[in-house]
């Protein structure tokens, strides 16, 4: 008796566990299906080429390139940015901090604290600091503010993969004649860019794909930017914007657009997999 | 020729040192500069009103120069922590599942669905809410409680963050899991328990403290969701008297008045305040729950 | 079979995904003995001595084929739902000490309270008896409610001995047990075997060759996951028949 409550005890939580773990895998299913069937229909290539024309927010012609050209150039100039600070940072835990073990903890912990920080702050903060130094809507604080929310998942994607080379790689170099900096750029790097690459591509994907960091940032208009000092349209505000509108045909362009970012995000997604995957497979084993 | 490349070399090896020390030093930097220029901002209406009466106090009304925060408070605790109700339970499953009961390639297999489930934009997920989450809430789940709701409430907003949530909070939980010496389980088996009795009994209780962080960080992420909440939680101002009223959590505050704050300069430092608020939550939760993990890590 | 076989293995093939770990083992492990399983790490002696345990069950990349008999019954057929009979009649101890998350006392209630006794004297007096028998009460009866962590290593291996015998087992399997000891505990732990087979049957896994010299009365050498040689400690270390037994016992692997 006291076996079979036991036996259905176990019996009832494995259901259970089945049912979340295959919860889980049919909920992204119902999220891809819903934005597929909602946005397919709308999506045109005149969508995808044309800015929006004159009476666009009324369901007039147009489309939304301006809002994608928006968020490559906001994603293209933070990851750049943040790379640009957060590779040295990254490189400098590993190398020049070796033997400091205490000290690049508390300087993981403190980016690991920094990447919980919502994008919502970083925007409302973002837009004060904007305020104070009288700048305007433009593509050149969004990339700003994108690049301070994207730089501590930047930083932590490096330092793990670089956290994986090897203590003798650092020693033989250094043995070579080598200078730190130099080990850092020409060994490291050339070690671990898979991994670079794949750090890279997750913080462009947040990037693009964040909202609240931009919202108070960038501005948003129906050109394509042309300077860094010009307001921009970014793809998550087009859908955000668009889906408010009581019209049906712009609502029903909110679907697409969001069926666009999407799209893009699955393939960043793909590739950053396929990248790792070869990671491992050129990664010299010690 | 060759002293000059050395000299060369010098000049660029300094110049890369400098750099890297420059930008540790921007990053460190960072979260202070954040929390002082947050605290600058909110100070003008702090000097007016004390903390206290600002979080706890129920009038908001702008226009008059009143600006209680409570109701936004109360609306963020709510879906927060309705959306760890629903996805603390599946995550602690479905990692328990993933890690215990079957073969390594099916972990294998779902690591791309939890990958993908993490990178989607919060603006697809609110998308998502308003195209399916919305109606399922009015047409189904308020019906089947006799009640009714336009679909646009607390328990949407914290349906659409859970799902959110669950990526973030499952990767912690299998790695959690993983860690954990399969020699524990045998030890647990060979006293004749079964494997769910060890599970329950040994696991569990062995990751509990990362079960504990894990919940932590879900709630701060959760709590500092923007986008996808403001855009299916109804963004009414009231104390929501229950799950199927709406609500309008602190983030949806900040973002769906930024146009308008600037003409009035208390609004403005009541929202900076609202952020620094937000700020401090998610970086305590944070923080206690990494302190955990990093204890957790310690002892085993 | 005869009376003093405990444990007939016939047979028995192991596969992990693909790879073959265990190949056609065929044992036979006398009763009241203590038998060493010996051979160089990664010759399958673990996963031998967790399949005598079904411990393989919890691993479903792991195949196994064949028949464990421990005294006439092939628990390889046993059901499922029964595995446990078979652990309890089993205790383990691993390479290292593994205490269960909670109280030293409850530790040892464990095994007791997962089969239904709940007694609260009944369960004082085995505990004060079983760590007795693992040479541990006078160190920790004051302190039965720390958490068994707070223990040193060499407590912590007593401890979950005493944890196995409290499920009175009639075999008690044990892996590498005082490989992550010092000498003193080691030494404890070789002593309480010599005392302990008068009533159990003792299965060691170990490639300290000097500790099966010492202990063991029979003598399993396993080599790339196959049986070479097998027989009392007299004759295997005393006139080994097989060439890589030989070698072995030169040292020609360590």
């Amino acid at each position: 008796m006291r076996k079979f409550f036991k036996l259905l005890e176990e019996r009832i939580f494995q259901g259970l566990m089945i049912l979340a773990t295959y919860g889980i895998a049919v909920v992204l299913f119902v999220i891809i299906i819903s934005i597929l069937i909602k946005g397919l229909p709308s999506l045109s290539w005149e969508m995808l080429s044309q800015t929006p024309k004159g009476g666009f927010y009324f369901g007039k012609e147009g489309g939304i390139l301006n809002a994608i050209i928006g968020s490559l150039y906001l994603a293209f100039g933070s990851t750049l940015l943040a790379l640009l600070i957060g590779l040295p940072v990254a490189l400098y835990m590993n190398i020049h901090l070796l033997n400091r073990k205490k000290l690049v903890n508390t300087i993981r912990f403190l980016l690991d604290l920094l990447w919980g920080v919502p994008s919502i702050v970083y925007g409302a903060f973002g837009f004060s600091v904007m305020i104070f130094l009288g700048m305007r809507n433009s593509l050149l604080a969004g990339i700003i503010t994108i690049t301070l929310f994207i730089i501590p998942i930047m930083i932590r994607a490096i330092d793990e993969v670089l956290k994986s080379v090897p203590r003798g790689l650092l020693e033989a170099s250094l043995s070579l004649g080598s200078t730190r900096s130099e080990t850092a750029y020409r060994v490291f790097v050339k070690q671990c860019i898979p991994g670079i690459i794949t750090a890279v591509l997750l913080a462009f994907g947040r990037g693009i794909g964040d909202a609240a960091a931009v919202l108070f940032t960038t501005g948003y208009t129906d050109y394509i930017p042309t300077s860094l000092s010009h307001p921009t349209a970014s793809l998550p505000l087009a859908i955000f914007f668009q889906l408010s509108s009581p019209v049906p045909e712009v609502k029903d362009r909110a679907y697409a657009s969001a069926l666009v970012l999407t799209i893009i995000i699955l393939v960043i997604s793909i590739l950053s997999r396929i990248l790792s995957r070869r990671f491992q497979k050129t990664k010299i084993n010690f | 020729m060759k002293r000059f490349f050395k000299i060369n070399r010098k000049i660029r090896n300094t110049f890369h040192k400098r750099w890297m020390l420059l930008s540790l030093i921007v990053v460190i930097a960072m979260p202070i500069v954040l929390g002082v220029g947050l605290y600058l901002k909110s100070a003008m209406l702090l000097e007016q009103t004390s903390l206290i009466k600002l979080l706890f106090s129920k009038e908001w009304k702008p226009m008059q120069g009143l600006f209680g925060l409570w109701p936004f408070i109360v609306s963020s605790l709510w879906v927060t922590i309705l959306a760890l109700l629903i996805a603390g339970p599946i995550c602690l499953l479905a990692a328990i599942y993933m890690t215990q009961y079957t073969k390594k390639y099916f972990l294998r297999m779902m690591h791309p669905v939890i990958d993908i489930l993490a990178g989607i934009p919060s603006v697809v997920y609110g998308v998502w809410g308003v195209i399916f989450v919305v109606p399922l809430v009015s047409n189904h789940l308020a019906p089947f409680f006799n009640t009714q709701s336009s679909g646009y409430s607390i328990l949407t907003g914290a349906i659409v963050l859970a799902v959110m949530i669950i990526p973030f909070i499952l990767n912690i939980l299998i790695e959690v899991f993983r860690n954990i010496p399969d020699q524990l389980t045998e030890a647990s088996l060979s006293l004749g328990a079964t494997h769910w009795e060890t599970v329950k009994h040994v696991l569990v209780r062995k990751a509990f403290p990362g079960i504990v962080s894990a919940f932590g960080l879900g709630i701060s992420r959760a709590f500092g969701e923007t986008i996808a909440v403001l855009m299916v939680v109804g963004n009414v101002t009231q104390i929501p008297k229950g799950i199927f009223q709406p609500g309008y959590p602190l983030p949806a505050l900040i973002a769906n008045n930024y146009g308008e704050m600037l003409s009035i300069p208390l609004y403005d430092s009541a929202l900076m305040l609202s952020a620094l608020v937000l700020f401090v939550v998610v970086l305590l939760f944070n923080f206690a729950s990494r302190m955990a993990i990093i204890k957790l890590e310690r002892h085993t | 079979m005869d009376n003093q076989t405990k444990i007939h293995i016939k047979n028995l093939n192991l596969h992990i995904g693909k790879q073959q770990i265990l190949k056609d083992i065929n044992v036979q492990i006398p009763k009241n003995k203590i038998t060493v399983i010996l051979g160089p790490s990664g010759c399958g002696k673990t996963t031998l001595l967790k399949s005598l345990n079904r411990l393989t069950d919890i691993y479903p990349d792991i195949k196994v084929e064949g028949s464990i008999e421990i005294d006439g019954q092939d628990i390889l057929k046993v059901k499922k739902r029964d595995v446990t009979d078979i652990r309890k009649k089993m205790g383990l101890l691993s390479q290292r000490p593994y205490p269960l998350p909670m109280s030293i006392y409850k530790n040892i209630t464990y095994g007791l309270k997962i089969s239904g006794r709940r007694r609260k004297r009944f369960l004082n007096k085995r505990v004060e008896h079983y760590l007795k028998q693992a040479s541990l009460w006078d160190e920790v009866k004051d302190r039965l409610k720390d958490p068994a962590s707070a223990l040193s290593i060499g407590q912590q291996q007593r401890l979950c001995l005493a944890r196995g015998l409290a499920v009175d087992p009639e075999i008690i399997l044990a892996d590498e047990p005082t490989s992550a000891l010092d000498p003193v505990s080691s030494q404890a732990i070789e002593e309480k075997f010599v005392e302990l087979k008068e009533r159990y049957t003792i299965v060691m896994v170990t490639h300290v060759l000097r500790q099966a010299r010492r202990i063991a009365d029979h003598v399993v050498f396993m080599y790339l996951g196959e049986v070479v040689e097998q027989g009392s400690a007299e004759e295997v270390f005393g006139n080994p028949k097989e060439e890589r037994t030989k070698a072995y016992l030169r040292g020609a692997f360590n």
